[in-house]
């Protein structure tokens, strides 16, 4: 894929469910390393509670402005963080192409992420949407933006791996 | 309550784990410190700043509104209509003419006076309140207000000493460094909930020896360590603290070969996030607890304040809110945000500390009959400590905890 421009809309719509489907297939299982791939150099991915995005507020829960930045947060899960072990799976559904900004397809989808801990019972640790701009780099589509808002008022301790 | 929890005879050094979990220390808690003699931080006057603006929040489990009313006075309110109790504010913030209780409509104005009764007089001359029936004895119950430079406390004692008094003149003039009366602005709200009971978050600020052992974030990057320069103080009471650091010279010496957890060679791939420009004389990082529910945090160019939200003996809401001043440009608030990365739910150094505090949580919930140990620079606390390695900070706060639990 060249150019998002001269795809048809049904092609847009397999290959954005694709690319959603590789990257909770990358996150579900562990292999951050590959992240930040799937993500342009200079590239925006935030996680926002809603509360902010709904008043305008600029605050980030999580905030990186730069592939580095989200090989940083990369470095500090396998390396710098102490936190008790848990797997964090994510589901997306209501994939919707929303339109274009300039060259950038505009994306909208809906998230909701499972923790499981050692001692206790699976639960919902966060659900919100994805705000989403894609781009094709190396012929592959990219995310140039990802903004997850999320409603869940509390973050339930700790948000440690990426959404 | 029957003296059936006794300290342990050593006294400061050791601290008992049934206070981390049982539930009559929570009810005595409440009852002497959230609704006793403290002043409890509720909001910036940055978040109510036009007339008929609130900000709903909490006293320890009390759910309280801060509103500015027609005058534009600042007042708090309860949470609970004088009627039935409904708990009439659904909102964290907003903007209102007037409070109504949805559930009979008892109407109150933003000071708390009650300003209306439906049916007062009954319908066709039938039932109605009693002739004598006051509104201005069923008001909402309103606290004791205190604002200083945009910060604002309030109080449910009937008697209480003003603020600055309350502070004592160290924790003031700190306090004074960030809130000099320069307006400030609102960046954002991060909120997280805590499985810890919530003297576990003062201790672990209290405690600034831990962040050279446990943060290898902060470490390795040498934003903190206790081999830099390090000044604490202590109010004359005991119940608030300041933990002050600058920048000194960082390597490995045999002084910081204890600190295993010190990576030398890790380095930022974006090293952005970790450019802190000069803000405030001599300090870069300034952490205050005052007693009982904040933490003031200026971490080179983050503000934030850290209120604290009991919500059982297991468990406390950490409600974050951002600012920064009215007057800081595009870049520095861009700085603000960017090394908010630290903090919060999802920062790069407050993960360890919330699930730290989650570990302690468990361990201690289940061995109610065993001490901590607090020896750290010996058994007592001076206000004035030259050095990070201690654990002065935390006996000087158990100190006032037990005189005013009667513990």
């Amino acid at each position: 894929m060249t150019a998002l421009r001269q795809e048809s809309p049904a092609a847009l719509r397999a290959a954005a469910e694709a690319l959603y489907a590789e990257y909770l297939g990358c996150l579900n299982e562990e292999r951050f390393e590959e992240w930040p791939d799937f993500f342009v150099e200079r590239c925006l991915y935030k996680i926002v509670p809603r509360e902010n995005f709904d008043r305008g507020l600029p605050l980030a829960t999580w905030l990186c402005e730069s592939r580095g930045y989200l090989k940083d947060r990369v470095v500090s899960i396998r390396k710098t963080s102490v936190y008790a072990p848990r797997y964090i799976r994510r589901i997306v559904s209501g994939i919707r192409i929303c339109g274009w900004k300039g060259d950038l397809l505009e994306v909208r989808a809906d998230y909701a992420a499972f923790e499981t801990s050692l001692d206790d019972l699976t639960r919902v640790f966060n659900v919100g949407a994805y705000h989403d701009l894609i781009t094709v780099e190396d012929g592959r589509l990219k995310f140039q933006e990802k903004i997850c808002i999320f409603d869940s008022m509390l973050v339930p301790n700790s948000l440690i791996f990426p959404l | 309550m029957t003296a059936r929890r006794s300290w342990p005879r050593e006294g400061s050094t050791r601290l008992p784990y049934w206070v981390y979990s049982d539930p009559d220390i929570y009810a005595r808690e409440q009852e002497r410190i959230f609704c006793g003699s403290t002043w409890n931080y509720v909001a910036l006057e940055a978040e109510i700043p036009e007339a008929g603006d609130f900000k709903r929040t909490f006293i320890g489990d009390k759910s309280v509104v801060v509103t500015r009313d027609s005058e534009g006075c600042v007042n708090v309110v309860e949470n609970r209509c004088a009627h039935r109790g409904v708990q009439f504010c659904q909102q964290h913030l907003g903007h209102v003419r007037e409070f109504m209780c949805p559930y009979h409509q008892w109407t109150y104005d933003l000071s708390g006076k009650l300003l209306g009764v439906p049916f007062r007089r009954g319908i066709k001359a039938q039932g109605g309140m009693p002739s004598e029936f006051s509104l201005a004895e069923h008001g909402l119950r309103r606290l004791r207000v205190a604002c200083r430079n945009g910060v604002i406390f309030a109080s449910f004692a009937g008697d209480i000493e003003p603020l600055e008094q309350y502070l004592g003149c160290e924790i003031l003039q700190l306090f004074d460094r960030v809130f000099d009366g320069r307006q400030l602005k609102i960046l954002g709200y991060s909120r997280q909930l805590t499985p810890a009971n919530w003297k576990l978050v003062m201790e672990n600020i209290k405690d600034p020896y831990h962040a050279s052992l446990l943060h290898v974030f902060l470490l390795s990057f040498g934003l903190n360590r206790a081999d830099q320069p390090n000044r604490l103080v202590i109010d004359p009471s005991g119940r608030h603290a300041a933990g002050m650091t600058w920048r000194g010279e960082q390597k490995r010496t045999t002084d910081n070969a204890e600190m295993r957890s010190l990576l030398e060679d890790l380095k930022l791939n974006d090293p952005s996030m970790l450019d802190p420009v000069k803000e405030y004389e001599r300090y870069t990082i300034v952490l205050m607890t005052i007693w009982p529910n904040l933490v003031m945090q200026q971490q080179s160019n983050t503000l934030a304040m850290r209120q604290v939200i009991t919500k059982g003996p297991a468990a406390f809401e950490l409600a974050w809110t951002f600012f920064g001043y009215a007057t800081d440009d595009a870049a520095m608030t861009q700085r603000r945000l960017r090394q908010a990365n630290l903090m919060g739910p999802a920062g790069f150094v407050s993960i360890d500390d919330s699930e730290v505090l989650a570990f302690v949580q468990r361990g201690t919930s289940c061995a109610t009959e065993a001490d901590g140990v607090l020896e750290m620079d010996g058994c007592d606390w001076a206000q004035e400590t030259p050095h990070a390695v201690t654990e002065g900070e935390i006996r000087a706060m158990y100190e006032h905890y037990r005189k005013v639990m009667e513990l």
